[in-house]
């Protein structure tokens, strides 16, 4: 038996690649921007948003039937903002060096309009379980596209992964930088993780070409 | 049968084969193509797409030959001292000067051209197209605007990205939006600015001579201006050298006489626009002269990092750095530029304006004329749109404010006489 019916298994599936909140609906684009420039930073985001949106969804949904239409926002902004204060908590408690990098990006969760998009399209009208199962499949698409950028930038800006130097040393000149080989500084600027969504993008529309807006 | 009507046949042979446009693309660039319109009434001139930009290019030949020779000259005299009385023959036109410069700046334009006309052909390949003629000034273009000791396999990633991201993305030649030799520039300017700026780059060696006992150096005029050194930059450089282009600076963009006779070769052949050439230079001048005249008030101190920048004299802006090679051979370029006529004066002027203030504000690099032509290029279609709502807006209150007079003399049809108002 499979653990989840195939239309739940969608809801999963989806965000992933063909319904992809950063590629297709090009929505969070702004933290995907901010810092993507370390691979650890867009993991440490990814999970983050895993976490408020999954228990975030779940408890909209739980209280769908009970919120009054006319300040549904309201409740929605209260309930992610709770979770968003746990996470920045906890960041700070335990990965001090990493709340700092992400500074006001984890604060900004609250606005990311990935999650207010599925607390008002999705949330307000499913099952918890469902629900549930949409916060995760919407986060997870989110993370990766900030895990391919952050991989490329990491490694072609720094040369490193996780901190880790991978290509050699810059300044003792081993590895790929024996034979001149130099970080390019262009990667660690915001304006590159434009361009790298953009070429996902790119990528992703001509492996299929369904997904293509009619001009 | 000689070579064309082999190519002909080969031609006719592959059709819609694969690497068709590929062939056709020699074949284009060698021939005219053997298919022209057969019928009708068209207009045939010979100015197309091939000869316009061959043209761009005959004036930049004088460019990159006198940025060979400087290379030389700027390499040479960074090592033995710099000519007491200094004569052309003697010390520039020389055959050391030539071979010194030939093999660093040939490899440059070697690969600038070998890795754009590639992508060219896989992305012509892979959707089907002709090859355009495009990339030949881009491919020009890019070597003379780099300095010379910029390693192959950086100009080799730059142009890859500019080709891609900044043309090929958008659709091709002509569907740009950014000017792709800049693109290229600005590129390596953000990823290797190290390479890019300080007063080791210009000077060929330089670099590899740096921190032993034979260690050369070679400071741009802006660069000695954005430090505050303006006594020592004049007893180095005078007026005419700066003119002539004597002087160390990216390989192609020193001489301001021989891009002052290249532009004005290219407005007399009706290639680039002398309004946009006219208004970019008026725009310089502007700001410049802006420049000094806060400084006569003495409202910024001496001790200010851009009083060296603002003190110098507005004209002078003109005949150093890249300004003038990018006002006549960047700003111009038909695609990226503005297309109506009112909407060129606005946008050259605003280029030479903006490439003098980032000149003296941007604080890691005294230059901008690259920043300011992108910028440029982005506001071009909002300049031209608003130009022609203006024009549109002009003429809807005309015909608002006719009057119609029907013609009732013999009951013909009635006659409308609109007035201009």
């Amino acid at each position: 038996m499979a653990l989840l019916s195939k239309k739940d298994a969608n809801l999963i599936l989806d965000p992933l690649a063909d319904n992809n909140p950063i590629t297709i609906q090009v929505l969070g684009i702004c933290s995907a921007l901010a810092i993507t420039a370390e691979l650890k930073a867009s993991i440490v985001m990814s999970i983050s948003v895993i976490f408020v949106m999954g228990i975030g969804n779940v408890v909209i949904s739980l209280l769908r039937n009970v919120i009054p239409s006319k300040i549904r926002i309201i409740v929605q902004l209260i309930v992610v903002a709770t979770l968003v204060i746990v996470v920045d908590q906890v960041l700070k408690a335990y990965a001090y060096d990493l709340s700092k990098t992400l500074s006001v990006f984890v604060g900004l969760i609250i606005t990311n309009c990935i999650i207010m998009g599925r607390f008002e399209a999705f949330a307000l009208g499913n099952g918890v379980w469902r629900s549930f199962l949409d916060g995760i499949g919407n986060a997870l698409g989110y993370g990766v596209i900030l895990i391919i950028v952050g991989f490329f930038r990491e490694l072609l800006g720094s040369g490193t992964l996780f901190g880790i130097p991978v290509l050699g040393d810059p300044i003792a000149k081993t590895g790929l930088y024996s034979i001149g080989y130099e970080n390019n500084g262009f990667m660690i600027i915001p304006p590159a993780a434009l361009i790298v969504v953009g070429v996902i993008i790119w990528v992703q529309r001509s492996r299929n070409r369904a997904l293509i807006e009619e001009a | 049968m000689g070579l064309k009507e082999k190519m002909h046949e080969i031609k006719l042979k592959y059709q819609g084969k694969k690497m068709a446009p590929a062939f056709n693309a020699i074949h284009t660039f060698l021939y005219t193509p053997n298919e022209t319109t057969h019928s009708g009434g068209h207009v045939r001139a010979v100015d197309d797409l091939k000869r316009t930009m061959n043209t761009v290019i005959l004036a930049l030949v004088p460019c990159l030959l006198f940025g060979i020779f400087n290379t030389g000259y700027q390499h040479y005299s960074a090592i033995n001292g710099f000519p007491e009385s200094f004569s052309i023959w003697e010390h520039f036109i020389t055959w050391d000067n030539f071979v010194l410069g030939a093999i660093t700046v040939l490899p440059l334009v070697i690969v600038s051209y070998g890795v754009g006309l590639l992508i060219e052909f896989i992305f012509a390949v892979i959707k089907g197209h002709e090859v355009e003629e495009g990339y030949l000034v881009t491919g020009m273009l890019v070597p003379l605007i780099v300095p010379v000791d910029t390693p192959l396999w950086m100009l080799a990633v730059a142009v890859a990205f500019g080709v891609v991201i900044g043309k090929e993305v958008f659709g091709g030649t002509g569907m740009n939006i950014l000017n792709p030799a800049l693109t290229i520039r600005a590129f390596l300017f953000f990823a290797y600015p190290t390479w890019m700026s300080g007063d080791k780059v210009w000077v060929h060696g330089a670099v590899e001579r740096a921190g032993t006992a034979d260690a050369i150096s070679g400071e741009t005029i802006l660069g000695y201006l954005a430090q505050g050194n303006t006594q020592e930059m004049y007893a180095k450089y005078d007026l005419s050298e700066m003119f002539f282009g004597f002087i160390p600076g990216s390989v192609g963009e020193t001489s301001a006489f021989l891009i002052l006779l290249g532009g004005l070769f290219l407005i007399f052949t009706k290639i680039a626009s002398w309004r946009i050439m006219v208004s970019a230079v008026v725009g310089s001048l502007a700001m410049g002269w802006i420049f000094n005249l806060i400084v006569d008030f003495g409202w910024i101190p001496e001790y200010s990092k851009f009083y060296g920048l603002m003190s110098f004299e507005f004209w002078k802006h003109l005949i150093v750095g890249g300004l003038a090679f990018g006002i006549v051979y960047m700003a111009t370029d038909p695609v990226t530029g503005s297309q109506t006529n009112k909407g060129k004066w606005i946008y050259g002027f605003l280029i030479g304006f903006l490439s003098v203030m980032i000149r003296v504000f941007n604080p890691g690099y005294p230059e901008g004329v690259f920043l300011a032509i992108l910028l440029m290029n982005v506001f071009a279609p909002t300049i031209d749109h608003y130009v022609v709502r203006g024009n549109v807006n002009k003429r809807l209150k005309r015909l608002k404010n006719a009057t119609i007079l029907p013609d009732t003399v013999d009951g013909a049809a009635a006659e409308l006489k609109a007035e201009t108002v």
